[in-house]
């Protein structure tokens, strides 16, 4: 049996190939969480008040809990802890969900060029966020926080229903007019949000800085706050990474495959603009995450979404950790940048090398 | 194996198949025959469940098509689609090993069962060298051809095909259909929707023949595939031969019956010698 013997020849070669595809992400995975660490460790110590390493690993280790409580004095203690490293996990784990979102809507719109906001939710968190500092409500607080997160998670939500009802065609999700759906409840949002800057001229520049997206005065509170719908996001889509394979090939064969596709759509679609949510309503809208990371990660390691979203998460958390740093550090005089403007100045650029390099055969409809 | 009632499925207003009544036994090999928009890939996807049945019922295996769950249905029948659609980057063994997703648990992976299966449902299709290529970036026949890989994968004992080898060269259609033929009488049953009416004359058993969504014949081919039946459902003129080493009947066309000229073959050599155009003379054999 020449035969049998060619196919047991290839499945030895075939398994030491996927061996292979498998040391390649571990490695990738261990790489990414080392940087990950390190980055946090390092993004830390950076600030207009300098402390030397030993002090900010000392605040760091006391700040959790590991260190006896007077390592350090109150001071590095308070900027060390309190404010930089609250603000550098906030924005890894921003950078880390906006990642996973964008692998997410690529993947259920199967579109490489779709990102987390391709169906409205941004702008639904946008108009969330005006309405409170429209209203003064930017001052008043909510168990310790401000209602900004608050509002811009509920008009994330809002949006994300309006565009699901919309975008329902003889009770099936269907995928272009879910896009469309998603434009138009978009552009309706933008043109609530002009008209309240027009009638409020006060909050202008304020709904302009959350808009554009920035991590200026968050906090552990903001940490707490978002958590718990990022897990809960990262578990309904990450438990469906092998059904949002199977979708990438089209709601017929997936269908054909065994795939409850209304179902796992449905399920993905809440998770992704979970996530997305989550990430908006602590941040503003940061752009260009979503849309290149996963695409960087599925051009070198290719298309399985496990681990897709896994690598963008890190890379995603990584990109945007530094990002907010450039942002609060770029400018002399202490003002900061809104981070949105430093991730669409970097990544913009950077997308369109990617794109350029490309190898070609990715249906864009 | 498969019992159609009084099916009828619409889009919209639009009725696609109207009562369909047909039975196919276990290890029957039934080409599905038609013109363009006669309804040959709505009655798959209705077979399948993708399109929803609106009035009559599709048993497969003595159960109500009704009462499989994807995942059930996926383990009795498999597909293979005629159009491709892939706009990700994936490796062909990856997408063979989605034909294992059925066989599955939730949050399951890829066992070494799996693979095995994979790797010789690969074998199988003459795709093993393109395991570690990327699908988007190869041939249309060759990403065909993973795809009939991943059907058999399933391990599925119904095959619905919807122009499965279209995209193939002439060797690797008769691989095909060879391979088909071999499951077939192990047991596999097969419904091939087609154009290419020659291929289904040589390796169906049977033909159903549907047009505007109505089965208009159905029967074996031996008595259905004549020059009479083609000419009446194509609407040109078909004479029919016999193959000259298994007798099965093979459709011929005739030009000029549609409404472009025929080409004369006379004026062909007439320009031939005038060094115009090639004729079989001028050919060369490198």
């Amino acid at each position: 049996m020449p035969e049998a013997n060619q196919s047991s020849l290839k499945l030895g070669e075939l398994r030491s190939q996927l061996a292979a595809s498998r040391r390649g992400f571990a490695f990738g995975l261990l790489t990414l969480t080392l940087a990950s660490f390190l980055s946090i460790v390092a993004a830390t110590g950076i600030g207009r008040l300098h402390f030397p390493w030993e002090t900010v690993i000392g605040a760091i280790g006391e700040g959790l809990g590991l260190l006896p409580s007077d390592t350090v004095s109150r001071t590095p203690l308070l900027v060390v802890f309190d404010i930089r490293l609250s603000r550098v996990c906030l924005s890894f784990l921003v950078g880390s969900v906006l990642g996973v979102a964008g692998s997410v809507f690529q993947g259920i719109l199967r579109n490489p060029l779709a990102d987390p906001f391709t169906i409205g939710v941004a702008s639904g968190a946008a108009f969330g966020a005006a309405l409170a500092l429209a209203f003064g409500l930017g001052g008043t607080s909510y168990l310790g926080l401000g209602t900004i997160p608050l509002l811009a998670l509920l008009g994330a939500l809002g949006a994300l229903g309006l565009v699901v009802m919309l975008g329902r065609v003889q009770g099936r999700i269907r995928r272009d007019t879910l896009v469309l759906a998603g434009i138009v409840v978009a552009t309706f949002l933008s043109a609530l949000i002009a008209l309240i800057k027009a009638l409020d001229e006060e909050a202008v520049s304020a709904i302009v800085f959350w808009v554009m997206g920035s991590f200026q005065g968050r906090a552990w509170i903001h940490v707490g706050f978002t958590l718990p719908y990022m897990l809960l996001g990262l578990y309904l889509v990450l438990s469906r990474s092998r059904e949002l394979d199977i979708l990438t090939l089209g709601e017929v064969q997936a269908r054909q495959l065994g795939v409850e596709v209304e179902k796992v759509r449905s399920r993905l679609l809440i998770g992704g603009s979970l996530l997305t949510a989550a990430a908006v309503s602590v941040s503003g809208v940061i752009g260009f995450v979503g849309l290149v990371i996963p695409h960087l990660v599925r051009m070198s390691l290719g298309a399985t979404h496990q681990r897709l979203m896994i690598l963008s998460a890190l890379l995603g958390g990584l990109a945007l950790l530094w990002s907010d740093v450039v942002a609060r550090t770029l400018l002399p005089g202490g003002e900061e940048l809104p981070v949105g403007v430093v991730t669409a100045l970097v990544g913009g650029p950077f997308f369109c090398l990617l794109l350029k390099r490309r190898k070609g055969g990715v249906i864009l409809d | 194996m498969i019992r159609v009632e009084s099916l009828t499925a619409r889009y919209g207003e639009t009725v696609v198949l109207h009562n369909l009544d047909f039975r196919v036994a276990e290890g029957e090999l039934i080409g599905l025959l038609g013109p363009n928009g006669s309804g040959k890939t709505t009655l798959l996807h209705c077979l399948s469940k993708v399109v929803p049945i609106h009035a009559g019922k599709v048993v497969v295996s003595g159960r109500d098509l009704a009462a499989y769950s994807a995942r059930e249905l996926a383990r009795v029948e498999a597909s293979v689609p005629q159009r491709l659609e892939i706009a990700f980057p994936f490796k062909c063994i990856e997408v063979v090993l989605m034909g294992r997703y059925p066989h599955q648990q939730d949050f399951g992976s890829n066992s070494e069962d799996d693979l095995r299966k994979a790797t010789e449902a690969m074998r199988l299709t003459d795709t093993l060298d393109l395991s570690h290529r990327r699908i988007n970036e190869i041939s249309g026949g060759e990403a065909q051809r993973v795809i009939i890989a991943r059907a058999l994968a399933q391990e599925a004992t119904i095959m619905l095909l919807d122009e499965a080898t279209a995209n193939l060269d002439v060797a690797h259609k008769i691989q095909m259909f060879d391979l088909f033929t071999q499951m077939n009488q192990q047991g596999g049953t097969f419904i091939c929707a087609l154009h290419d009416l020659n291929l289904a004359a040589l390796y169906c058993q049977r033909l159903i023949f549907l047009k505007d969504g109505r089965i208009c014949i159905d029967g074996p081919t031996l008595e259905t595939f004549t020059a009479e039946n083609l000419s009446t459902i194509y609407q040109t003129e078909v004479k029919v031969i016999e193959h000259p080493d298994t007798g099965a009947p093979q459709a011929m066309f005739v030009p000029g019956k549609g409404s472009g000229q025929p080409r004369d073959l006379a004026r062909d050599r007439q320009a031939a010698d005038n060094r115009q155009v090639f004729t079989p003379k001028d050919a060369k054999v490198y």
